[in-house]
């Protein structure tokens, strides 16, 4: 498929595969951080059409520029640490949000060839990579020395951990129907005859419902923002924050909703495939199911009230994680007869 | 040297600082952020032996859960350095002889020809799974001990969790499956009143 790069391949030797390792890198997270910038607009042009507003329009055409000239803002504002701040963990909590949202997209396959690793354990390598996004939360609310952010950094961490646990059960159904940790196998079984009744969200549908709950949950977005929780503890772990190290807590935020949307798509609702089987696969399927998801996030945020904590801890603990245990037995046994057809 | 080496010096120097960093560090998160330092690179040490599955579980569970867990506990925690640094002198040379102990024991085992030799490590081929090479042992010749391992940690859960429970009296609390169960009817009612011309009659 790459013929045409084999004689720069010669040329640079060894030096070949960091570069276009780098070369693969800089190909995923420059549209990311494009698509993160106009989730922005999106979000606030769907939020604004459903309470009946307009959103943003000044910035450009229908505010299509307003991205921009919200980050252009954040750039030239001063990062302030306060005096009591411990410095060094301060500057890094951001950037401990951020990378892991990066990272997991080593693993992410667009469509039957274009992943940047081709990963067994990919599935895995996901789970391990979300579930250090909350390191820069907590580290944020600690380092700042405030009791508004010290509270939403003890709520955000108890948060995670709590979803984490139904998130991963929710995966082992997953792995259980496909036979295989590594994502791409997983879009792979999800391949049929039938299009869209083949996708995983049909026998696995309360997982499917779990799973994106708890994505929401792990993203911290509405109705399970309690580590922000405006209203109560002012903006939670990132009250202390200013310019652009308070943006890259919403580059990663983004970036992670994204990524859920992403994973979703390629779990449950068969990635790159096709829904109906006369029609051909390709990465345009792939995008119009992470738009789609992604439009739920926003809907979502526009709809339900923000919940309470101790109603976020019971849905969590007495909710997911028993229905989540019951469907892998459920899925386990099921498996064993010849009702299984997926 | 090769690429293979020097990679695992690297992880195996920044191991060794991190582990120093948790002893010497002066503040309780320094050294509970140290030890999730250490944790990832002994992770990547893993990675570099084809143990991928060992090394994202390391990840997942000791880093995203159990560090986690650390960390909420300690950064509530007020510690007064000055009375936990005395008689720092006292338990030094206790401390220290079990050290040396330690070091003498890992270097007797680890640094003998025969443990040498027989630890190599066996490279495969790229289609290797290591996942499932692990599941396939687990569940077949492993399979009593692992379910004996499992059900012990689930007393100990159990166990755990029996201790802390405690009932105390006229604690004050929601009934959840009663507010759940409230219908509209029950809190909201809709009236409806007819419009009325104004007082000036405009």
């Amino acid at each position: 498929m790459m013929e045409w790069l084999e004689p720069i391949q010669k040329m640079l030797g060894p030096a070949w595969l960091p570069i276009w390792t780098l070369l693969k890198i800089v190909v995923i997270v420059l549209p990311l951080m494009g698509a993160v910038a106009y989730l922005t607009l999106a979000e606030r042009k769907v939020i604004g059409w459903m309470q009946i507003r307009i959103g943003p329009n000044r910035v450009g055409y229908f505010g299509l520029l307003q991205p921009l000239a919200d980050g252009l803002k954040l750039l030239m504002k001063e990062i302030i640490v306060p005096s009591g701040a411990n410095k060094f963990l301060f500057i890094i909590a951001p950037i401990l949000t951020l990378m892991p949202a990066l990272a997991v997209w080593a693993v992410v396959p667009f469509n039957a060839e274009l992943v940047v690793a081709n990963v067994n354990a990919g599935l895995l390598y996901v789970l391990a990579m979300a579930s250090l996004g909350v390191y820069g939360v907590i580290i944020a609310g600690w380092a700042s020395n405030s009791k508004y952010a010290f509270l939403g950094s003890l709520r955000s961490a108890a948060q995670i951990v709590s979803y984490e646990i139904a998130m991963g059960f929710a995966l082992v159904t997953v792995l259980m129907a496909a036979q295989s940790l590594n994502l791409g196998d997983i879009v792979r079984g999800q391949q049929g005859t039938h299009g869209l009744l083949n996708w995983y969200f049909i026998p696995l549908f309360p997982m499917f419902v779990v799973y994106f709950i708890s994505g929401v949950a792990e993203t911290n977005r509405a109705p399970f923002d309690v580590a922000e929780g405006e209203s109560e503890i002012v903006a939670g772990f990132h009250v202390e924050y200013s310019g652009m190290a308070f943006a890259l807590f919403f580059l990663g935020e983004y970036a992670n909703m994204i990524l859920v949307s992403f994973l979703t798509s390629i779990m449950f609702l068969g990635g790159w495939l096709s829904p109906l089987p006369f029609l051909p696969d390709g990465i345009l399927w792939m995008f119009i199911k992470v738009a789609f998801v992604l439009f739920l996030f926003l809907w979502f945020r526009a709809t339900f009230p923000r919940y309470r904590y101790d109603q976020l801890m019971r849905l969590g603990w007495k909710v997911f994680i028993p229905v989540s245990l019951i469907w892998v037995v459920v899925v386990g046994v099921w498996m064993q007869t010849s009702y299984w057809l997926w | 040297m090769s690429f293979f080496d020097a990679v695992f010096y690297l992880f195996a120097i920044i191991t060794t600082l991190a582990a120093t960093g948790v002893i010497i560090a002066r503040n309780p998160v320094h050294a509970a952020l140290f030890l999730v330092l250490a944790f990832c690179s002994a992770a990547g040490l893993w990675m570099l032996l084809e143990a991928e599955f060992l090394a994202i579980t390391l990840v997942l569970v000791y880093v995203g859960a159990v560090m986690v867990l650390f960390l909420f506990v300690v950064m509530m925690l007020d510690i007064n350095l000055v009375k936990l640094r005395e008689g720092f002198w006292r338990w030094f040379p206790f401390g220290a002889g079990i050290a040396g102990l330690m070091v003498f024991e890992m270097v007797w085992v680890l640094g003998s020809r025969q443990t040498s030799e027989s630890s190599k490590a066996v490279l495969h081929a790229a289609n290797y799974s290591n996942t499932k090479e692990l599941g396939r042992l687990l569940y077949t010749q492993y399979v009593y001990p692992f379910e004996l391992a499992a059900v012990v940690l689930l007393v100990a859960m159990v166990a755990a969790i029996a201790l802390t429970l405690r009932r105390r009296a006229g604690v004050k609390s929601q009934n959840v499956s009663e507010q759940v169960k409230v219908k509209k009817a029950d809190r909201l009612r809709v009236v409806k009143m007819p419009s009325e011309s104004r007082a000036d009659g405009k």
